[in-house]
């Protein structure tokens, strides 16, 4: 049950002398439902609610977050949250003014055609039942799970210099596992690795006859991975899918244009960067297929919005072009405290805590070869699809990712299917390595509901879009 | 915060018919945070949020629902009418659970941990000082916080504590880092001092200048905070016994193949420490310690209700996900004092970064060194080391390659803020490795 709440009404009792107010309502629930083997696991339905007060007070930002959203509760939140940054003011790290809260007014509302209450709870438990049951395709599938979380999400944000803006989005979900194991010898096949199909859109996704297609192809690769040679090791060139170069962009590039890492705000927890404010314009990042994109526009992409929480316009920007580095991840903030033009992705995970620099959706743009063109211009390598593991240090070099499925390449084609698929890599080294960028045609959106950073901790949904793409001399290897 | 989860508690019970189950739990905070950068402050501000869970279960069905508590009664008490009408509707639509786990009255409990914090308005003031002149990054966390679990049968658990972390780093101006963890339930501005006087001493070692070792296998320390992150794998696709039957267990060779870890590692749960409640989401209360791991050997595997029901074993009663909530790993011989000779030429690592299965079946996990790690020549510690990534196995470093236990533990505490400030420690000594692979 949402309250419905007057939020231009609630800024009214705030009686504080601060330079700024600002008010931002969110509201998000969460609906999941899952079958694992056979049987129903998960039917719910959670949310949340609540405002963030903020105040600027002597150039200092303070806030409180309270799920108390009468009038007089407002009016006290702003009191205290003005106490905290009155005092904290004395030794602000950065003294701020109404700059960092531009005016803007606009809507946005994600797209779909139907809603959640389209599709009964029982009418989806059947699908997902069915979709389990094209899983199982064998008895050493000994586990197999069909998922779908629906997240709805309503924002308002209004403050003391007139923004007023009003996002709707309703979000989806999906996910499908099979596991086929034979005592200790056990491999996993998913539908996008890690839960990397989630994107704005409604029910409209759930076309029984694809999803159960599949199903049965995941189940089929599963038992396939099970009697699979392991990956070579050595250094070869790799062809990489878009639901693994999602990971890939995500880690080497998202997390190290953050402003705020750069700025140091996350040397405590996420970590530093590898990226300088003086690289902006001059360090070649990759090689000259490397277009990287800011594109809160792409539609149905998991984090395509209008305004950020602070309440800064959205639009698609560049970040790295014919691989030079040209813009940071930094919201208005960060803009301010470096000098660095930016992008709007100043976000929080919710109402309870404080908006930072994030990734929204950070894409790779298309280039102009077919998946086979890649493919044929490999002699010896490996083809690699969905995401398993990942790891990358606290200056994003170092990094190393698993995948679920892997194919041999051999004089230009696609041989026999290999398990345990990994490589490693530094990401400037590696980005210069890029050798093929594959056309629209390969192009793949996906996204994660799993980017975890910031303190408090904050986790946040981030899309990435790419093509397939052709690496060489990348260190490859497989399992124990 | 009691009185409201006992007054929504005793109106949504009411409002249930025949055949019907609901279980609550109620989880909350009110806390500050702060947070730090250059030793100014960057973000500071207060939350307070309290949230319901309801498992309803009727008809065999299980569906869960939740939201946030206003603190206004009457709101809260729609909220909750409106989620029990919505799950009634499902409990006829959804297919049958033959795994249901049913509530139980097995007794309630009811704790209150008194403490002395810091008031909110002292914070910035109490904690700058002592960092005066030294590059301080981190995060500040301080307030009560609220577990609460109730069923319609009338059993009721109730866990309140009050405490503070301030989790930080300090560096140097060449980018060398070291960690702090300064947490407690009862503030003691002396205590602070002296800690935060230690991790600048530890800072002095860092100003060598950074040496690069390369990739190779190598005898290796891990102190405790390393230790208890290896520790953390084991609560993702581990030791839970979900993870075994469903194929995505690292323990999977522990099991099948009746491999064992060394002699010299055992692992229990062991809530004596009071770190956490002992009750789950479910309102079950487990063992004050189970054994898990004991001289090598696989004792118990994490089991659930549900897992109990689905696979035919007994529950002792782990949360859903079937995580560790309070290890605790046993001691050995090796006196602290005696660390760096006993490495004689190897890798002294106090933190490690970023873990993840590189090979869940293989047991094998990657990551990288973080802060304060030396390399160590002669029985001396020579230098800090550049970043480098790990791969190897928990069956090589708490098996075969295991040479030695620190003979006192840390305690670890859970500092994470995702969602909610979180309760819970990790609580182990460091260990002495013979060989370690260093990949990239």
């Amino acid at each position: 049950m949402k309250l419905d709440i007057d939020i231009k009404q609630l800024l009214n009792a705030v009686d504080v002398p601060a330079q700024w107010v600002g008010l931002r309502e969110v509201y998000e629930a969460h609906t999941p439902r899952m079958i694992r083997d056979g049987v129903p696991v998960a039917n719910g339905r959670v949310s949340t609610h609540g405002i963030m007060v903020e105040v600027l007070v002597n150039g200092q930002f303070g806030y409180y977050g309270t799920p108390d959203m009468s009038p007089e509760s407002i009016a006290k939140a702003a009191k205290k949250a003005y106490r905290q940054a009155e005092i904290a003011s004395h030794n602000a790290h950065y003294q701020f003014d109404l700059s960092a809260r531009p005016s803007h007014q606009g809507s946005y509302q994600s797209p779909f055609t139907k809603n959640r209450n389209d599709l009964s709870a029982g009418k989806l438990n059947e699908i997902l039942l069915e979709a389990y049951n094209h899983l199982k395709v064998s008895d050493k599938i000994v586990s197999a799970s069909s998922l779908c979380q629906v997240i709805e999400t309503t924002f308002r944000f209004v403050s003391s210099n007139g923004s007023d803006i009003h996002q709707d989005f309703l979000m989806l979900e999906f996910d499908l596992s099979a596991t086929a194991a034979e005592g200790p010898n056990q491999q996993t096949r998913t539908f996008g690795g890690m839960r990397g199909t989630c994107r704005q859109m409604g029910m409209e996704y759930f076309d029984k006859y694809e999803i159960l297609a599949n199903a049965n192809r995941i189940g089929e690769q599963a038992l396939e991975l099970l009697s699979a040679d392991d990956c070579p090791t050595g250094e070869m060139d790799v062809v990489i899918a878009p639901d693994q170069m999602m990971m890939q962009i995500h880690e080497s590039i998202g997390h190290a244009l953050e402003v705020d890492r750069i700025l140091g705000d996350e040397r405590n927890y996420a970590g530093w960067s590898f990226v300088k404010l003086e690289d902006f314009g001059k360090l070649q990042y990759g090689s000259k297929l490397m277009n990287i994109t800011f594109d809160p526009t792409l539609e149905s992409e998991f984090a395509s919005y209008a305004f950020d929480d602070g309440g800064l316009k959205a639009t698609k920007e560049y970040l790295i072009k014919e691989g030079l580095l040209v813009r940071g991840l930094g919201g208005q903030e960060s803009q301010i405290r470096s000098g660095l033009n930016g992008v709007a992705n100043f976000r929080a995970s919710g109402w309870n805590r404080a908006p930072i620099d994030r990734m929204a959706n950070i894409n790779l743009e298309p280039g102009n070869s077919s998946f086979d063109e890649l493919i044929s211009q490999v002699e010896y390598g490996v083809y690699m699809e969905s995401n398993k593991s990942w790891s990358i240090d606290d200056y994003r070099n170092k990094f190393q990712f698993g995948c679920e499925y892997g194919k041999l390449i051999e004089n230009g084609k696609m041989t026999k299917t290999v398990k345990n698929p990994n490589y490693r890599g530094i990401s400037n080294p590696f980005w210069r390595s890029l050798k093929g960028v594959g056309n629209a045609d390969t192009f793949g959106i996906y996204g994660t509901p799993n980017c975890g950073k910031g303190e408090p901790n904050q986790v946040i949904r981030v899309g990435h879009a790419s093509p397939a793409c052709l690496f060489e001399n990348i260190q490859v290897f497989g399992g124990v | 915060m009691e009185q409201i989860f006992n007054q929504l508690s005793e109106s949504l019970f009411s409002e249930l018919q025949n055949g019907e189950n609901l279980i609550l739990s109620f989880s909350g905070e009110t806390s500050q945070f702060i947070r730090f950068n250059n030793a100014a402050v960057r973000q500071t501000g207060l939350v307070d949020d309290t949230n319901l869970g309801l498992k309803f279960i009727a008809n065999n069905r299980t569906i869960r629902g939740g939201f946030t508590v206003s603190g206004n009664f009457d709101i809260d008490v729609a909220r909750g009418k409106s989620e029990i009408a919505r799950m009634r509707l499902e409990a006829q639509e959804i297919p049958e659970d033959p795994f249901v786990v049913f509530p139980e009255n097995t007794g309630s409990s009811h704790e209150i941990k008194p403490a002395k914090s810091l008031p909110f308005e002292h914070a910035v003031d109490a904690i700058l000082p002592a960092m005066s002149g030294v590059d301080f990054v981190g995060v500040w966390a301080n307030g009560r916080m609220f577990r609460g679990n109730a069923n319609s049968l009338g059993q009721k658990h109730w866990f309140e504590t009050e405490s503070f972390s301030l989790d930080y780093s300090l560096v140097t101006p060449e980018h060398q880092m070291v960690k702090g963890s300064f947490t407690g339930n009862n503030w003691n501005q002396e205590d602070y001092e002296s800690y935060v006087k230690r991790s600048r001493e530890k800072l002095i070692l860092m100003e060598r200048k950074p040496i690069k070792i390369n990739t190779g296998n190598y005898r290796t320390w891990f102190e405790s905070a390393a230790v208890a992150d290896f520790l953390g794998m084991f609560s993702w696709n581990g030791i839970s016994e979900a993870s075994l039957r469903q194929g995505c267990s690292g323990f999977g060779r522990m099991r099948h193949d009746d491999i064992r870890l060394s002699p010299k590692f055992s692992i229990v749960e062991d809530f004596s420490s009071g770190f956490c409640p002992k009750f789950n989401s479910n309102g079950e209360v487990s063992a004050e310690k189970l054994s898990l791991i004991e001289n090598g050997e696989l004792k118990n595997t994490l089991v659930s209700s549900r897992s109990a029901k689905e696979y035919g074993v007994e529950s002792n009663y782990a949360e859903s996900g079937e995580y560790m909530r309070s290890p605790k790993m046993s001691t050995g011989s090796l006196n602290h004092e005696n660390v760096v000779s006993e490495i004689g030429e190897g890798l002294y690592l106090s933190n490690i970064h970023y873990l993840n299965w590189s090979d869940n079946a293989g047991g094998r996990i990657t990551g990288l060194t973080r802060y304060a790690c030396f390399w160590v020549e002669n029985g001396e510690i020579i230098a800090p080391i550049e970043t480098m990534r790990f791969d190897d196995s928990f069956y090589n470093f708490f098996g075969g390659k295991l040479i030695e236990v620190e003979d006192k533990f840390s305690v670890n505490p859970e500092v994470e803020t995702y969602g909610g400030r979180s309760l819970g420690a990790t609580t182990c000594p460091g260990i002495l490795v013979d060989s370690f692979a260093l990949t990239l």
